[in-house]
């Protein structure tokens, strides 16, 4: 099978200004990063915060341009291509923010938001797109009086539902979620999630799911990216990436989740130290600061991505 | 053993446009000296307001408290007057440790400063000399700031005091938090989502350096979350809160094994789970303004009955210092 998505080498780099708008160094946000998305799974990217996982969301989109590198959807080259263009592409591909209720516009009746992106990028009639809109609205769990009513007539949790139904009338190939839970309660969370699932069975989609949240991700994907500064140090199907994590930093990642009945992660976690200055990158592997297993090799070459166990591993020392 | 901290059925509400939003209905909670109590709950469902009224830093003018008691050691602390509360407790016996470290440091003076600043007034020193600052005892407390950073485990101590708020990380200014929390040696220490703001991995280290200085000096900790897993880390026993009202203490152990409450026992059942099979909880928080009689939680209960609608169930103990305010409670 074809991957959907295919991303090569992408490069996202952000200039640091100084005095005088003098540019006095780069953050590397994303760095030779390369996977395949297959239609129909979920990838999850996982990592803390600045490591890139947002800004490679938005890059997708083209919401970013990247510096270098390729993005392929569905064979055709996306990236850097003008927005005119590209229209017609990315109407498959769709972004969720952190909470999709937000961008609802406050004084247009729901009815008027879903309609819109169907007016934008369709040819349908007035009829057409009110089956539509009715349909997806029943989709994600709504009655249709909701249609006359403005956003803050209903409910955070309704919002929630509105947003993600403006995202689907367009029925995209691809949705990123760009950390969809993070903020909510788990009572909540757990039905947000369910919600997700019945989705993705319903309209077939394909998720890019990005979140800090193990547990969630664990639950919700297939395959997992691990990413730390810039760069995709392990990539691999969850069960091999959870059960047994090659790179010391997921490693040190699932040691830190607090496993409720389990042993006490306060007790006995390893991990010392921060995240470097992403503006400030020493030579190699850019988690050999905090790593226990780092060696001369460590600090000469940067290990790239390759075979280890089940999945890839970008370490010289996996295992 | 008395309690350090005993809160005896508080009532509480604020005053709004709308009318009285009544935020805690006949709180209690009870902290033994030296003990971690997680205080657990869904946003909104008062545990903030809770730990602010500890702490008595509640808008004057919007809030309104109906009945009930804080006991702590001998004092009352709601009916004290605001010197002695100013003097001896507040930022003294009891200390707070806020969930967003950036806001709570002023940008424009180095942190150095900003310590030596809490020192000047809430050192333990300060009674020695009469209360003046002497040149001694701004020594000694220069010489305790840095035994402190060194206990909380920041790199160069003395290059950290010269920097302003900014030059830090997050979770650097986290533990500059908690070392500002222990320097007056308080006996109760108020932790308000101390970790939500960081990441699993730094997390997990200000937990375990929390954990940590607590036992060692024997002070005990209030820590609120909404996140059952850091509860489990740290904390001796939970308290459950459900929209202003407890509704299960217990021991940590006992807590997780045997959950008694059906919110409780629902709350659990909502943690992702690697089979993908997760509960989770039907219907929506109440309206403050006017919150259901009895048991707060019954529109959402599936075990509820005539009599949770009529009156709040009284406190039933299926087990060792384990506390259920249920009708009925789980085996």
């Amino acid at each position: 099978m074809d991957p959907i998505l295919s991303v090569h080498g992408l490069r996202r780099y952000f200039p640091i200004r100084g005095p005088f708008n003098r540019r006095r160094g780069w953050i590397k946000a994303l760095d030779d990063v390369s996977f395949d998305l297959m239609p129909g799974e979920i990838l999850g990217l996982v990592g803390e915060s600045g490591c890139g996982k947002s800004t490679l969301g938005k890059t997708l989109m083209g919401i970013h341009q990247p510096d270098a590198g390729s993005i392929r959807f569905e064979g055709a080259e996306i990236a850097g291509v003008a927005p005119r263009k590209n229209r017609k592409l990315r109407r498959h591909l769709q972004y969720a923010y952190q909470d999709p209720g937000t961008s609802l516009d406050p004084r247009w009746k729901i009815g008027s938001s879903l309609h819109e992106p169907l007016i934008i990028h369709t040819d349908l009639d007035q009829a057409a797109r009110d089956k539509r809109v009715r349909d997806i609205l029943a989709a994600v769990g709504l009655p249709a009086t909701h249609l006359d009513l403005y956003p803050h007539e209903i409910s955070g949790g309704q919002q929630r539902r509105v947003g993600l139904a403006r995202i689907l009338t367009l029925q995209p190939k691809v949705v990123i979620l760009d950390e969809p839970t993070s903020g909510l309660d788990v009572s909540v969370q757990a039905t947000v999630l369910n919600l997700f699932g019945e989705l993705q069975r319903l309209f077939n989609l394909t998720y890019i799911f990005i979140s800090h949240d193990l547990a969630v991700v664990r639950m919700m994907c297939r395959r997992v990216a691990v990413m730390y500064l810039g760069r995709i140090v392990e990539l691999g199907p969850v069960e091999a990436i959870f059960d047994r994590p090659q790179h010391p930093y997921t490693r040190s990642l699932l040691a830190a989740i607090p496993r409720i009945g389990g042993a006490r992660v306060t007790q006995d976690f390893w991990l010392e130290g921060e995240p470097p200055d992403p503006g400030n990158l020493l030579s190699g592997c850019r988690f050999r600061t905090r790593c226990p297993k780092a060696q001369a090799i460590c600090a000469e070459e940067e290990p790239a991505l390759s075979a280890a166990g089940g999945q890839q591993a970008a370490c010289h020392f996996p295992g | 053993m008395p309690e350090l901290l005993a809160v005896e059925d508080l009532s509480l509400g604020f005053r709004t446009d709308a009318g009285l939003a009544r935020v805690l209905d006949g709180v209690n909670l009870a902290i033994q000296p030296g003990q971690i109590m997680g205080l657990v709950g869904e946003s909104g469902c008062g545990k903030t307001t809770l730990a602010r009224t500890v702490l008595g830093i509640l808008p004057r003018h919007a809030a309104l408290i109906e009945r009930g008691r804080i006991r702590f050691e001998r004092s009352d602390l709601l009916s004290a007057d605001d010197t002695t509360l100013n003097d001896q407790v507040r930022g003294k016996a009891i200390t707070f440790i806020p969930q967003d470290p950036f806001t709570s440091f002023n940008p424009v003076f180095p942190i150095g400063t900003q310590m030596m600043e809490i020192m000047r007034w809430k050192s333990p020193r300060r009674a020695q000399d009469g209360g003046h600052n002497t040149r001694a005892r701004r020594a000694a407390d220069r010489d305790a700031v840095l035994a402190m950073l060194d206990a909380v485990q920041l790199p160069q101590p003395r290059q950290v005091l010269a920097k302003y708020p900014h030059e830090v990380s997050g979770g650097q200014r986290q533990r500059l938090m908690i070392a500002m929390a222990l320097l007056p040696e308080p006996r109760l220490v108020i932790a308000d989502e101390p970790t939500t703001a960081l990441d699993v991995t730094i997390q997990a280290q200000i937990l375990k350096l929390l954990r940590r200085l607590a036992t060692e000096r024997g002070v005990a900790v209030l820590l609120t979350t909404h996140d059952l897993g850091t509860a489990y880390e740290i904390c001796d026993a939970i308290t459950v809160m459900y929209a202003g009202q407890e509704v299960e203490a217990a021991p940590t152990d006992a807590f997780f094994r045997h959950p008694a409450h059906p919110y409780t026992a629902r709350l659990l059942a909502s943690l992702p789970r690697a089979d993908g099979k997760v509960l989770g909880i039907p219907g929506e928080v109440p309206n403050l303004l006017a919150p259901p009689a009895g048991c707060r939680f019954h529109p959402r209960c599936e075990r509820a009955e005539p009599a949770c609608s009529r009156s709040r169930p009284p406190v039933t103990l299926p087990g060792q210092g384990h506390a259920v305010r249920c009708y009925h409670p789980q085996a």
